[in-house]
């Protein structure tokens, strides 16, 4: 190796008007927010929505979190000119400052399955104040279990942990919901991922 | 398509840094389930050209409002690469900090310290084919904060990288030479190895240091290099 790493370090408590600046209301340009799929886009539409919770249980609004993931048909959609024709970013990015309950949430579509063997799934990331470096996990589905069951990278983790990273689908008024929160810390926490 | 090398951990502070308290109740105490590498680590978001509008690199200009901002000018240039030192062409680099005076635009910044009319603080630029980048900013201040009695964040600047991978992702914070809060400050510290945290620091350069106009640094960044060998899926 001929070089080493640069290290990580926190986002601080001050992110919101250089990453998320639409989303707080700041005069700037994004990136990427809290649409990870546009209306055009092919496949079922869901909103991903959840906590993130401190090892004393309370809620982080200070928290950004974001969510990589492919698209209806398990493609990963990395060219922007493909982004555009398709209406699916697959990136997305949320601060949880602005929800009333400090939630983070995203509009998108339910993923497909990647490849063979493999259960739909978005990657995420954490980062927040009091993390110097950020933390990779996955949103599952809970009304996948035969695809879950299968999945070599959730049965590798422990049994009683797999739940944490199972999101639950809930029929809203507004649509369909996926619901999970994210423990840093205690009893559910969160399994997390060396990616 | 060729898979990353596995995070260097040596080179990066741990989930819990008891110096810098707020990690206590936030990182993870379980350590991360290694997975293998694969087509979904391997992939990540590109950007457009166009996501980066003309004046979204040069912080000096593009919070205008009625004069230019106060403070001292700088230009910062800098090298994405990998381990390997293979350059990084097309990285988005989004950066953001504080102001002249240590007052970062952020609503919750309660720091009794001026706000600049004319200095927002954010702005973004990508890499060029030779994996340079290049943004013009204000020397942003130093800054109290709670953690302990007295104590003050160095002078910093955020950046923000994806890199080509979504596991590549890294925010970073680039400090300055000299100063003299860095050897107190608990995030600076929390790396614990001393020549990484020496990689959080960028050098003065009178190369590119702009004659009558700004001060030049160049903050060098390195990223996670690929596996020699092409993933299976």
């Amino acid at each position: 190796m001929a070089y080493g790493e640069t290290p990580s370090q926190t986002v601080g408590p001050y992110f919101a008007y250089g990453l998320t600046a639409g989303q707080y209301a700041y005069d700037f340009t994004d990136i990427a927010d809290t649409t990870i799929a546009g209306p055009d886009a092919e496949g079922e539409h869901i909103r991903i929505i959840g906590r993130v919770l401190d090892g004393n249980g309370d809620v982080v609004n200070d928290a950004m979190i974001e969510i990589w993931q492919a698209d209806a048909n398990g493609t990963y959609t990395e060219n922007p000119v493909d982004v555009a024709s398709s209406d699916f970013r697959g990136l997305g990015r949320c601060g949880t400052g602005t929800d009333a309950q400090n939630r983070f949430y995203f509009d998108t579509v339910k993923p497909g399955v990647v490849a063979d063997g493999t259960a739909p799934f978005v990657n995420v990331i954490v980062f927040m104040r009091g993390m110097l470096v950020h933390a990779f996990t996955r949103f599952y589905f809970d009304d996948e279990a035969e695809l879950n069951a299968k999945d070599d990278i959730l049965q590798s983790v422990p049994a009683d942990r797999r739940d944490t990273l199972i999101a639950k689908r809930v029929e809203t008024r507004t649509g369909v919901e996926y619901r999970i929160d994210i423990h840093m810390q205690g009893d559910a926490e969160t399994v997390f991922f060396d990616v | 398509m060729s898979t990353f090398k596995p995070r260097d951990w040596g080179s990066h502070a741990p989930f819990i840094a008891p110096g810098y308290k707020s990690t206590i109740l936030r990182g993870p105490t379980r350590a991360p389930l290694a997975i293998k590498s694969g087509l979904t680590e391997g992939a990540g978001p590109r950007f457009a050209p166009a996501s980066v509008r003309k004046l979204d690199f040069d912080l000096t200009k593009n919070g205008i409002t009625n004069g230019e901002p106060l403070g001292e000018r700088i230009v910062v240039h800098g090298k994405v690469m990998d381990t390997d030192g293979r350059p990084q062409p097309d990285i988005l680099v989004e950066v953001w900090q504080a102001n002249a005076a240590g007052r970062y635009v952020h609503k919750v910044d309660q720091h009794d310290a001026p706000l600049d009319p004319n200095f927002r603080g954010s702005g973004r630029c990508m890499t060029d084919a030779n994996g340079n980048y290049v943004f013009y900013t204000i020397k942003p201040g130093a800054y109290p904060w709670g953690n302990h009695f007295n104590a003050w964040r160095p002078n910093h600047i955020h950046l923000s990288l994806f890199g080509p991978g979504f596991a590549t992702r890294l925010v970073t914070q680039m400090y300055f030479p000299g100063d003299p809060l860095l050897e107190l400050d608990p995030i600076f510290l929390g790396t614990e190895d001393a020549a990484a945290r020496e990689r959080l620091i960028s050098k003065f350069s009178i190369e590119k240091t702009e004659e009558g106009f700004a001060l030049g640094y160049q903050f060098d960044i390195v990223l996670r290099g690929r596996n020699a060998t092409p993933m299976e899926n």
